[in-house]
């Protein structure tokens, strides 16, 4: 059985237990072994993880709640595991004993507001009053001896949607919170964890009954080419067909359709931001809401290409597949919901696949091939606005788009900032939350360097080298080509 | 008279065999038989017949595998025409 990689520990006790959860719940089993899952994760005697087996345990079974989709109660899918916070110590900007004394000072001559004194120790120190953390002085001192002290959730957070409560704990802010997940994959306690819907993606395949009932589709997110490392590509399609979908869709054919569409709005409107990531779109919606007509709308690529499985096949069921939380959040906006039945992410995928005992690299390949480069390149940062520049060209239209294109909300934020005060140097925003676009998402199985390099080879194995060849192929019925 | 549902597989394995290129033809033979009226043209996708050389085409409820671009005009002939009398 090959092993799953993952970049930390954090996702792979993640993925134990859903494959645990995903095994029973599959066997149908998992009323009576519920609550031996937490023993499986954490067999003892010997804890291995934290100070005993017990709160190993405890954590476990949380982990399981969340699994089985979380508390109904809370409106997140982000949930803290209270159990697992490890209430980190947060100091901001703090000098350490690295601090040598020396006689330049340049700390203190690099903050403006006066914050750094000199006692007869020689060494710097912080008035804490004063300090706006801003991180001057410690890009001034020469021994790197002033750190910034933050805790990891909360540098995750661009927009600071989370903090500790007074005991420490981590608490997420949840009408500022995007969903986009950065703090769950930051978290180095993995006490951040998203809501999961794998049980009902279970639901679906198993009532399709091979396609007799209906049939099920899987939409895969085109950053699954820089995923699944230990298996090809063509394996990881052979894997979800056998777990029992009908056929493997590219969500990137829906953003070929996305993108044609949104040239010709950009070109009427004359500005206009990409609606594509639904963490952009809520962040958009919640912190700049004068912008927000702004905001394209167009259908996600992945809604996009459901709503065409849909007019083709009423009875099917779409699972979409990426490395994203705010998906899940997606599904439940009125715009997609009656399309895409349900949402799972990549580390669910691969615990699914293993629970099912199918060893990926012994499969045949099977192709994947629907989408243009284009499209297939939305999965990385400046795909999107590649992909609309090209859609210009290729419908003829005649209008020069200036795109900005953002990953991470602090991107985006400084973009819709200038867009706010008309000072953007561009007409077009491409907002991702995620650092890189959607190779950077929470739940990739992977982040690494070469991901970007994986997508754009994707993309050139494209059968398609233009998006009109890649909807044109799809639209036998030409009159469902609207993303709206 | 219901129309003749004629559903071509644009799944990835028969993309890749010529979809594009067998629909096309089959929009010309609808023209060229003035079948438009009587026949719908419909994209699918996965009809399970990957293994065969060519695109698969559902003509009803009748799955037709390993068709190409030069075949589609017996198809019209054979399968879709009878249907539409």
């Amino acid at each position: 059985m090959a092993v799953a990689k993952f970049d930390t520990l954090v996702q792979q006790l993640k993925y134990r237990v859903l494959k645990e959860v995903a095994k029973d719940y599959w066997d149908g089993t998992l009323n009576e072994k519920i609550n031996d899952i937490p023993k499986v994760i954490a067999p003892g005697p010997k804890a291995s993880m934290r100070c005993c087996v017990y709160k190993e345990r405890a954590i476990a079974a949380d982990r399981v709640k969340l699994a089985l989709g979380g508390d109904k109660n809370n409106p997140n899918l982000l949930e803290v595991i209270e159990a697992a916070c490890d209430e980190c110590p947060f100091g901001g900007i703090t000098v350490t004993s690295d601090c040598r004394g020396c006689l330049a000072h340049r700390c203190a001559q690099a903050c403006r507001l006066n914050c750094i004194t000199f006692g007869d120790d020689l060494r710097a120190h912080i008035n804490k009053d004063k300090c706006v953390n801003c991180g001057l002085c410690m890009k001034a001192c020469q021994f790197g001896a002033i750190i910034n002290r933050r805790r990891p959730c909360e540098a995750s957070c661009k927009i600071g949607a989370i903090h500790a409560r007074a005991d420490g704990i981590t608490e997420i802010d949840e009408e500022k919170c995007t969903r986009c997940g950065q703090c769950s994959y930051a978290c180095p306690f993995g006490a951040i964890m998203d809501k999961s819907y794998i049980t009902q993606c279970i639901d679906i395949i198993k009532g399709a009954e091979g396609g007799k009932n209906y049939k099920a589709y899987m939409i895969v997110a085109p950053s699954i080419s820089s995923q699944f490392h230990y298996a090809k590509l063509g394996q990881v399609i052979t894997g979800i067909k056998a777990l029992g979908f009908t056929d493997v869709i590219e969500a990137a054919l829906g953003a070929d359709m996305v993108a044609l569409n949104e040239a010709k709005d950009l070109s009427e409107e004359g500005f206009c931001t990409s609606s594509c990531c639904p963490a952009f779109v809520r962040y958009v919606k919640t912190a700049f809401p004068e912008l927000a007509e702004k905001v394209s709308n167009n259908l996600s690529p992945m809604a996009a290409i459901a709503k065409y499985i849909k007019q083709i096949d009423p009875s099917a069921k779409t699972v979409f597949v990426g490395p994203c939380i705010a998906k899940k959040m997606e599904v439940t906006r009125p715009d997609s919901a009656p399309f895409v039945d349900c949402v799972i992410t990549f580390e669910e995928l691969q615990a699914l696949i293993d629970a099912r005992g199918i060893d990926l690299p012994s499969l045949e390949e099977k192709p994947l091939d629907n989408a243009s480069y284009f499209g297939r390149i939305f999965a990385r940062s400046g795909g999107l606005s590649d992909a609309v520049k090209q859609a210009l060209k290729e419908q003829n239209i005649d209008f020069e788009v200036k795109p900005v294109a953002c990953s991470g909300l602090d991107q985006c934020k400084a973009a819709l900032m200038q867009a706010k005060r008309g000072v953007l140097p561009g007409n077009f925003i491409e907002g991702m939350a995620c650092p890189g676009g959607c190779i950077g998402g929470p739940c990739c199985l992977t982040h690494e360097v070469r991901d970007a390099a994986s997508v754009d080879k994707y993309g050139h194995e494209s059968k398609e080298t233009t998006m009109l060849g890649a909807v044109n192929t799809v639209m036998a019925d030409p009159k469902i080509a609207s993303t709206k | 008279m219901e129309k003749v549902e004629v559903s071509i597989c644009v799944g990835s394995s028969c993309h890749l065999k010529g979809s594009r290129d067998v629909i096309e033809q089959a929009r010309n033979e609808i023209s060229r038989l003035h079948l438009q009226d009587k026949v719908e043209l419909k994209a699918a996708f996965c009809f399970g017949q990957c293994g065969h050389d060519g695109v698969t085409v559902k003509v009803n409820d009748k799955i037709i595998p390993g068709l190409t671009p030069e075949k589609i005009a017996s198809l019209f002939e054979e399968e879709i025409l009878p249907l539409t009398k």
